[in-house]
């Protein structure tokens, strides 16, 4: 009872990076906490499931396979977690900041009449026991704290790549339960079904790369952002793009780097006409060197960069390739 | 078949491009000084309403949303690109609200219009991001959820069919109604506003917006019925104002703290050649790149 539960997001089997991220940070708080780390993974194929996430400390792993679990619907996840966390009274329980973990989380907490906050960029526990859910709020201009007092389970969503992923303990054994799932769903929580469902690859992978080239609104124009695919593609690197920037039709969705969008932590980060805000300062502080390129000497960005070149990216990126080019020769 | 559409809207600050002028000497957000806008989401929810009005004659479209008095000008601007109606939700039991007791005031004046077949919300709201209402209302009112919808169809029979964008791909369910449906920001834009709407609806206000600043024209609204913008208190759609507002909001803020970065020792180059040659030359050397 009253322990730390984890959501782990599954497809075709495999445990999601986030959800791992998650049991690593779910460890450590429950460690803090004095209580058990388990896990729920709901959907279809999860024969491998206990294998996986054992060694992130796993105390008991709950299982719900079935084939209508798969792919995730919003209804019978639902009912599956309020019914469970009804019974195991989980004092905190976490899952992915995705479009799954945003679809359901809400649900859930609404169904339980617990608070929930999302995009939590830090989890930390304060010293009466409760969970304190950090998060930028208000466009990034301010970091809140926020807490539930009174409400149990305290709820939190966390992003893929904001929590480090680390092996607990490879030999770690815990505890296994396999459900009936017809006990926990209804006929009326398959209403919603799915007639077509196409998922590709993304072509993009911008958490993988040492080198991130990334602009902002003060890039200017699609046209500039140009210059930053071709300084990345010199280099070795991909290009980002702060949430402005994207807003802006600057560049995809995909790109975008910040509390709302990926967090990353290449060995060069170099921030064009990007302005700082903490939103996007949460998803790249972590890198080891900045470059940040700008004309206003007062971005706050600067205060974290490494290098401060002061100018235009379309003066700056042009010469650095040539200088790139010419020091590789 | 006609459907009775309800949109959830929100007035927010324009969070996205905020400027020097809107920072104070402390270095917060002056939300003063930031201009109010319609949520940009829930335009796009607002578009597939209108969508489903125009291939279902018949259909009604009704604004809801829950702010100060001044919310009323989103309801305005919806009615002027082709909403029906629209109702505002104010009341000081509401302030202070987080994302559960704003859904629990939502629902409750759902549950007031009562003859509704979908509800369509913005996926989010540009203030918050928590992407949590939508989901939450559909909780509060027991109907099924559809979320990132980019564009929904009605099928017939009380069925409607919803195109998805997940996060790698898309999907398309169908569901019967009502059901809640969160639109996407990659949905097809909002009509402009139509000027013969804006004739017939830009004296349309709420009581008290008419009791705080009597205008010239307020008197045409005795005989117009359709340009008095309905308010409701939490009395108006019976909530229990222990479920609403800072009491009812199961998050608490413990603190917040302006943004201040942990400063660097930073080495700070120009522009010039040199300055550029020199940098590239001590990242290759030092393996950073190259």
């Amino acid at each position: 009872m009253n322990n730390l539960f984890v959501y782990c997001e599954t497809e075709d089997g495999l445990v999601a990076d986030v959800s791992r991220e998650l049991l690593t940070k779910g460890r450590h708080l429950a460690t803090t906490l004095g209580c058990r780390l388990e896990a729920v993974v709901i959907g279809h194929g999860l024969d491998g499931a206990a294998a996986q996430v054992f060694p992130f400390g796993v105390d008991v792993l709950h299982i719900f396979d079935d084939s209508r679990l798969a792919p995730y619907a919003s209804l019978p996840h639902t009912a599956i977690l309020v019914k469970l966390f009804s019974d195991e009274k989980p004092q905190v329980a976490l899952m992915g900041a995705t479009g799954i973990g945003r679809d359901l989380g809400p649900r859930v907490s609404s169904a339980l009449g617990s608070g929930l906050t999302a995009d939590c960029t830090a989890l930390e526990i304060d010293e009466k026991g409760l969970l304190l859910q950090i998060r930028p709020a208000f466009g990034g201009n301010i970091v809140a704290t926020i807490i539930n007092p009174d409400c149990r389970p305290q709820m939190a969503t966390v992003r893929e790549g904001v929590m480090k992923r680390e092996i607990f303990d490879a030999g770690y054994k815990g505890e296994t339960r396999l459900y009936e799932v017809e006990r926990y769903v209804s006929e009326s929580d398959f209403v919603v079904s799915i007639i077509e469902r196409h998922i590709e690859q993304s072509k993009i992978n911008i958490k993988g790369s040492p080198v991130i080239v990334a602009g902002g609104y003060g890039v200017g124009s699609k046209d500039n952002f140009r210059l930053l695919h071709e300084l990345a593609a010199v280099i070795g690197g991909e290009v980002g793009a702060s949430r402005a920037a994207v807003d802006a039709g600057f560049a995809e969705h995909e790109r975008q780097i910040g509390q709302t969008g990926i967090t990353v932590r290449p060995k060069l980060y170099i921030a064009c006409g990007i302005s700082g805000q903490i939103q996007h300062v949460a998803g790249m502080q972590e890198s080891s060197i900045i470059i940040s390129v700008n004309n206003d000497p007062a971005a706050p960005i600067n205060a974290i960069a490494d290098y401060i070149i002061a100018g235009t990216v379309e003066d700056v990126l042009p010469k650095m390739i040539k200088y790139y080019k010419k020091n590789t020769k | 078949m006609s459907l009775n559409i309800i949109v959830l809207a929100k007035q927010v600050p324009d969070t996205r491009n905020v400027g020097k002028d809107a920072m104070k000497e402390d270095g917060t957000v002056n939300r003063a000084a930031l201009p109010a806008i319609f949520n940009p989401e829930d335009l796009n929810a607002l578009e597939q309403a209108l969508r489903l009005k125009d291939e279902n004659p018949g259909s009604t479209v009704t604004l809801l949303t829950m702010g100060p008095a001044r919310a009323a000008e989103i309801i305005r601007e919806g009615l002027f690109r082709g909403a029906d109606g629209g109702y505002l939700l104010t009341d000081r039991a509401f302030a202070g609200a987080d994302t559960l007791a704003t859904s629990y005031a939502l629902s409750m004046a759902i549950r007031k219009i009562k003859d509704y077949d979908i509800v369509i919300c913005g996926r989010q709201a540009i203030d918050g991001d928590t992407a949590q209402v939508g989901p939450q209302v559909a909780e509060k009112l027991g109907i099924p959820q559809v979320t990132y919808a980019e564009n929904i169809r009605c099928i017939g029979s009380g069925t409607i069919e919803v195109r998805r964008r997940l996060e790698r791909g898309v999907e398309t369910v169908q569901t019967a109604l009502p059901a809640l449906v969160t639109v996407n920001g990659s949905a097809p834009a909002c009509r402009p506003r139509n000027a013969r709407l804006l004739q017939k609806y830009k004296h349309a206000r709420t009581a008290s917006e008419r009791k705080t600043a009597p205008a010239a024209y307020d008197y045409l609204a005795d005989s117009r019925l359709y340009l008095t913008i309905a308010e409701w208190s939490a009395a108006g759609v019976e909530a229990n104002t222990a479920l609403c507002g800072l009491s009812g909001s199961p998050t608490k803020v413990k603190k917040i703290e302006n943004v201040v970065f942990r400063a660097k020792e930073s080495k700070a180059l120009s522009a010039a050649d040199a300055d550029i040659d020199e940098l590239m030359k001590e990242l290759i050397l030092n393996h950073t790149i190259g």
